[in-house]
């Protein structure tokens, strides 16, 4: 920060009047060091800072990592200054907290003087600080004053604007203003960040992360969160139907799809299958599809055809299966694969009568096993554990809102301005006389065009009317 | 004609602007304004049909998506943006001279995504992570913000030059830099270039940040990326806020509008390229 902007700073009112009169007392001291932008300034420089270190140094890695990488002694200071885990650090959090503070107090500070402006009589202003101002224009008409007003009053802009007027002792003034609470567009910035963080916080303490691989045809009720040693019971049970993979033709992984299905009290509730970028939400727990395992082991169901019984058995490699009630026996006892995946198996199948079938079949497909006088659907398949990314974050919505409340706000802030328009009406020499002055906080190239058109459009009411 | 071709040609194209508006300047020759404009805008259509045409490309081949997936495709959406916004402000502010110090640096992005080596220039199909039109969005928005801030930087060095002339606050052609914009201008162009693209880059985080959420549970996880476009964004923040309540201005502003497009480009390249080797997990 360079000199002469410290010499710049202009001092908050409040302040300049208290060291006049007597020493500021503590609470102004530290209302003033919060309500600077300085500290924003220097808070932001400190956070970017502490972020590019952060973004340096590997995070959250073991300690003995840090030691044989940088060597042992300065993983201890890495260590001792929480620059392992920088951005979960305290003072990480506090320079946040500061921030904060700092935003909230710095708004405090100054909104009852942006709301002041919001509300503003303007019809109060004298006429001679209209006079003054750098975007003015005058002329005489011909017109009586009661009817240069009414003419004047029809041709200031409509759209958005908003018109009054008063008598003064000495003539009539108009004034029209547009977009009076786009001066809140910077609040609306400001709440935006504090409403985000507010998400934040919601969402580390009332939330939860973790992760859980199920295998197909299993289920889970409780997850284990990172980083804690107690599991959450979920309150209700989720099962994995099916995982399926799918490939491009040149060996690219095309989808990951697990078949969920949520139970309560053994009682189905929904059934999802989920991909990535397509998570499944239930009771404000969300599963997404974060990676998989392929075991060596089969999933093969068996369906009698002639009395429906059907069941479904994990098959190891190469190891007979018995289904008891059908005296069935069956097992895997070779296999293709492409890629790792499984893609043909072969199936060695065999019952009270005849010799054992054996066959190919496509993995994941259905087969009609046909036996002497018995008859058989098979489908078999490897058999995947599908791993889910658990999580529940109530203050998603928080930040969620905080971003759009950000971008309305920016938007406002950048690209709408308050913009004010006076016209004073008086009579003066037999002749009447008007002035016209206007304003803008933002923008003012912009409205020096508008202004001029309008003076200009104004100017002409004199030849409208005289037709 | 396929889609390489022309991204091809537009490295050439965007060559021959680059030399027509540097020429137009420093030969002070007004008349070739319109050409290198005329020029330009079909550079960028080309460009626009090459775009188009691999993305129609990637329909035939089955695997349709749109060109914005890698780090070949987010380049030459770089350099389009950057002329695109580019011609909007030239057209906007009626100032040709810009060109000069803008149009360089599609022409930069260009050769480097035709002759770098990093990179895969084929059109490959999205793995599932890639399956989102937040993806789509988040590319979008955030290219615009980078080459908003590309063309501020270029604004800034332009600042940083008429600085030293001598006639800093008129715009004539007796001299060479006399006829650059005048220094009130030439900061006012680069602000409002920079709020255009502080917006937008805003938007580029946010949907990040929901295309994380949707894929992976987590808005926010504090990764090199992400860190270095809170990082970038912060440093607009602080030069926003040191000119609007600290009357920051002049050198000042166009020095932080380099050292931003520095950011910027760390963000985009340096944390895939310089990081990753520190980085276990940058690589992938
Ligand atoms: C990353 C955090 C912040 C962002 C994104 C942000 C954003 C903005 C924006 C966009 C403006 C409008 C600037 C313009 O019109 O050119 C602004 C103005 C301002 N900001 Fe911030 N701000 C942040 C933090 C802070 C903090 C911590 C303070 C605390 C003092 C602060 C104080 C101000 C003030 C006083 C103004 C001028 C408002 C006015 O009178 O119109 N800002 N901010």
């Amino acid at each position: 920060m360079g000199r002469d902007a410290l010499l710049k700073e202009i001092p908050h009112p409040l302040s300049t009047m208290s060291t006049k009169n007597s020493p500021p007392s503590i609470f102004t001291l530290v209302w003033d060091f919060f309500a600077s932008v300085k500290l924003a300034l220097m808070t932001l420089c400190i956070i970017s800072l502490a972020s590019v270190i952060g973004t340096i140094i590997p995070q959250n890695e073991a300690l003995s990592w840090y030691a044989k990488r940088f060597g042992p002694q300065i993983a201890r200071f890495l260590d001792l200054f929480h620059l392992t885990d920088m951005f979960g650090s305290f003072w990480f959090k506090a320079l946040l907290g500061l921030l904060s503070t700092n935003l909230i107090i710095c708004s405090l500070d100054r909104f009852p003087g942006i709301w002041k402006q919001i509300r503003a009589d303007n019809l109060a202003v004298p006429v001679k600080r209209l006079i003054s101002m750098k975007r003015n224009a005058s002329w005489t008409t011909s017109l009586p004053p009661i009817k240069a007003v009414e003419e004047l009053t029809l041709r200031l802009p409509g759209n958005g604007w908003k018109t009054a007027s008063r008598e003064t002792e000495n003539g009539t003034l108009l004034f029209s203003q547009k977009g009076a609470w786009t001066r809140l567009g910077v609040f609306v910035v400001h709440a935006s960040i504090l409403i985000i963080l507010i998400g934040a916080i919601i969402g580390s303490i009332l939330g939860f992360k973790g992760s859980v691989s199920i295998v197909e045809g299993q289920s889970i009720e409780k997850i284990q969160p990172f980083g804690a040693a107690a599991f959450i019971n979920l309150g209700f049970k989720v099962r994995c139907d099916a995982f399926n993979i799918e490939f491009y033709q040149n060996g690219m992984p095309k989808e990951y799809r697990s078949h969920l299905t949520i139970f309560e009290h053994d009682r189905e509730i929904l059934q999802k299958s989920i991909t990535v970028n397509n998570p499944l939400t239930y009771k404000g727990i969300t599963f997404y599809q974060s990676s998989y395992e392929g075991y060596k082991d089969f999933i093969v169901t068996l369906t009698d055809k002639d009395n429906g019984r059907k069941k479904t058995f994990s098959v190891p490699f190469q190891k007979q299966t018995e289904w008891q009630e059908e005296e069935v026996r069956f097992g895997v006892i070779n296999v293709e694969a492409e890629r790792e995946q499984v893609t043909r198996i072969k199936i060695w199948f065999t019952d009270q009568d005849g010799s054992p079938s054996v066959f190919w079949m496509d993995a994941g497909s259905q087969v009609a096993v046909d036996r002497e006088g018995k008859h058989y659907l098979l489908s078999a398949k490897q058999m995947y554990s599908t791993g889910l990314q658990v999580a529940k974050d109530p203050g998603v919505w928080w930040v969620y809102s905080g971003c759009i409340l950000m971008l309305l706000g920016l938007f406002t802030t950048f690209f709408m301005s308050h913009r004010k328009i006076w016209i004073f009406v008086c009579e003066k020499n037999s002749k009447t006389s008007i002035y016209m002055a206007g304003s803008a906080n933002k923008n003012k190239s912009g409205f020096d065009g508008i202004f001029s058109n309008l003076a200009d459009n104004l100017r002409n009411i004199k030849k409208i009317t005289s037709k | 004609m396929n889609s390489s071709q022309l991204l091809g040609i537009t490295t050439f194209t965007y060559l021959f602007s680059t030399l027509l508006y540097v020429a137009m300047f420093v030969f002070k020759v007004k008349r070739m304004g319109k050409f290198a404009t005329g020029f330009t805008a079909i550079a960028l259509l080309i460009q626009t049909l090459g775009l188009g045409l691999r993305w129609y490309e990637s329909y035939q081949m089955g695997i349709g998506h749109a060109p914005l997936t890698n780090m070949y495709e987010s380049v030459v959406f770089f350099a389009w943006t950057i002329i695109a916004i580019y011609l909007a402000i030239e057209w906007k502010f009626r100032i040709r001279i810009i060109g000069a110090f803008a149009v360089p640096f599609a022409f930069l992005a260009m050769a480097y995504a035709s002759l770098s080596t990093d990179m895969t220039k084929n059109i490959s199909p999205l793995v599932p992570a890639l399956q989102s039109n937040w993806l789509i969005a988040h590319v979008i928005t955030c290219f615009i913000g980078y080459a908003a801030f590309t063309v501020a930087a270029g604004l800034g060095v332009m600042y940083l030059v008429k600085e030293t002339s001598s006639s800093k606050r008129t715009s004539d052609d007796k001299t060479l830099l006399g006829s650059l914009p005048t220094l009130p201008q030439i900061e006012d162009i680069t602000h409002k270039t920079m709020i255009f693209g502080f917006i937008w880059l805003t938007a580029g985080i946010i949907t990040g940040a929901v295309w994380a959420n949707s894929a992976w549970g987590t808005y926010w996880s504090w990764d090199p990326k992400e860190t270095w476009s809170l990082i970038t964004w912060f440093i607009y923040a602080i030069t926003l806020h040191a000119r609007y309540t600290r009357g920051w201005g002049g050198k000042r502003v166009a020095w932080l509008a380099i050292i931003g497009f520095f950011s910027v480009i760390f963000t985009y390249y340096g944390v895939n390229f310089i990081l990753s080797g520190l980085h276990s997990y940058g690589s992938n």
